[in-house]
């Protein structure tokens, strides 16, 4: 994939991995409690809602909405500017959610509501989970 | 009680050095308090020294302690807290616990300087090198959640909360400007303020924009200056030539989650938990406030804090703020009158501080809310997750 744009790489261990190299196999994965079923992120070694230490990384549909949405103008590392910063909730629980980007569509256009859908943007190991909007995502 | 304070020279690019710029302020501070350096007996500051970027954590307690050479029974430095203010709450905890009598708080920047004609670094991102061709480390810690998103600032993180704001309650972009308007009209009656010059809705709207919705003018401005207070035993307030600022509430709660994106309510963040907390700790009300110092690194910052601390309900600061009529020098509720962090300069929290003091005994010369007597004033710190509040009553 070519003209990649610059990003900062997370440092994997062994808590956060499962996360960030998940899109090779096309998944977007969050830890989940075995005991209750609640998914935790960012990642905890303990369930804080039932206290079960059985938390194991499953996959989401990768289906979401976009929760806010800012578009960057200043530039802050070199790359090209605007791009569109999201908050992106998930179905599958209430309290899901994660910070990302929205690509595939010019960043003014992505708004509040706005169905999502993740597709993974590869830095050597890592998967970055990014989302473009349903309807233009094919 | 806060018997003292004190600021060094404030400005853009001063040159001088983080520990010069702390004597200046710690000496005027412990002069004010009428006491002498001997009599300092316990030392707070905020962040401590080597956090964050270039030029944000100013020099730390033992720096100053060697530098003025005190002796002191009680110390403290860090980031982790109740805000900024959290210097200045544990300060507090201490002389209420006979730890201390006299503490010297401060909180240093030398941001401008050292950021030179560089511009603004994002948060997490000193030093990194960005920019400049430099590798970037790996991220850890709770910022690989965003910045590898190419969010790197509080101006990228707050702006979701301040959208996620407007979509839910109609907020507009021409109500959050009368926080910048209103700070730099203030600061005009400011010497010490950065920014002077009137600023009208046009030049706002003018400003570039940063991260939608912030405009350039919704962004605080970098300065170097320290500012310095003393607290103190109650018992000193007579030995003082002037009123002092009693501590009459703190509010330091937090019971959402400590996090950028995943608190539960982004349109309040965690200045709910402290603005409920400060009012569960005084017989006084938001109705006897005379003077609000609420910050504004951010103008939607101070928007939440009209929120938090019940001068409105929840999502209706929009329409509160509008026209700018009632937030005014003259208006029912001034509010930053000494221009805010956004004017008079991101002294990082301990500004508003100060400001309040002054008004409190009717020291702010031109910026003197006028027709009335400062009795009460409220000072809040921090946004996001962060947040700290304090309630300052005037005891002549």
């Amino acid at each position: 994939m070519a003209d990649l744009p610059f990003r900062v790489l997370p440092r994997l261990d062994d808590e956060n991995r499962f996360f960030w190299t998940a899109g090779e196999r096309g998944e977007l994965r969050f830890l989940r409690c075995q005991a209750c079923g609640y998914y935790l992120h960012p990642p905890l070694p303990r369930c804080p809602e039932c206290g079960s230490r059985e938390v194991a990384p499953e996959a989401v549909s990768g289906l979401g909405e976009v929760y806010s949405v800012t578009v960057n103008h200043h530039s802050w590392d070199g790359g090209r500017e605007p791009y569109a910063i999201a908050i992106v909730g998930f179905p599958e629980q209430a309290d899901l959610r994660m910070t990302s980007n929205v690509i595939g569509c010019p960043p003014e256009q992505v708004c509040i509501g706005m169905a999502v859908q993740v597709t993974f943007e590869a830095h050597d190991d890592v998967f970055f989970p990014l989302f473009t909007p349903v309807a233009a995502s094919g | 009680m806060i018997s003292g304070i004190g600021q060094s020279a404030v400005g853009r690019r001063l040159g001088r050095g983080g520990l010069d710029l702390t004597i200046d302020a710690s000496l005027a501070a412990v002069a004010d308090a009428g006491i002498t350096l001997a009599e300092v007996d316990g030392l707070a500051t905020y962040p401590g020294g080597g956090m964050g970027g270039p030029g944000f954590a100013g020099p730390g307690s033992p720096e100053v302690q060697e530098a003025l050479r005190l002796k002191l029974n009680w110390h403290s430095g860090g980031i982790e807290g109740a805000a900024q203010m959290a210097a200045v709450h544990n300060a507090v905890l201490a002389v209420g616990a006979g730890l201390a009598r006299h503490v010297l708080v401060y909180r240093t920047v030398t941001e401008s300087s050292e950021q030179g004609t560089g511009g603004r670094q994002g948060i997490g991102m000193g030093g990194l090198g960005m920019g400049g061709g430099g590798k970037a480390p790996k991220m850890g810690g709770s910022f690989q959640w965003n910045i590898p998103f190419r969010a790197y600032s509080a101006a990228n993180w707050l702006a979701l909360n301040a959208q996620r704001h407007f979509h839910e309650f109609g907020t507009t972009p021409e109500q959050m400007a009368m926080i910048a308007i209103n700070a730099r009209r203030n600061a005009g009656l400011n010497p010490q303020a950065v920014y002077r010059d009137p600023m009208t809705l046009d030049d706002y709207f003018a400003s570039r924009m940063i991260t939608t919705p912030f405009h350039l003018f919704d962004c605080d401005a970098p300065v170097d200056g320290s500012t310095a207070l003393v607290v103190s035993a109650v018992g000193h307030a007579p030995n003082v030539d002037h009123p002092v600022a009693r501590v009459d509430a703190i509010g330091s709660a937090l019971r959402g989650r400590p996090s950028w994106d995943q608190y539960d309510d982004l349109t309040t963040m965690a200045a709910r938990d402290a603005g409920a907390h400060l009012w569960t700790r005084t017989d006084l009300t938001p109705a006897d406030v005379d003077v609000a110092e609420l910050y504004d690194g951010f103008s939607f910052l101070a928007m939440t804090w009209l929120e938090a601390l019940g001068f409105c309900g929840k999502g209706e600061s929009g329409p509160f703020i509008e026209g700018g009529e009632r937030i005014a020098l003259a208006g029912e509720l001034p509010l930053n009158t000494h221009g805010g962090q956004l004017s008079a300069g991101r002294l990082h929290g301990f500004g508003f501080i100060h400001e309040a003091v002054l008004q409190l005994r009717g020291e702010a010369g031109a910026r003197q809310v006028p027709g009335k007597t400062v009795e009460v004033a409220v000072v809040a710190n921090g946004g996001g997750p962060i947040a700290g509040a304090m309630l300052l009553t005037r005891e002549a």
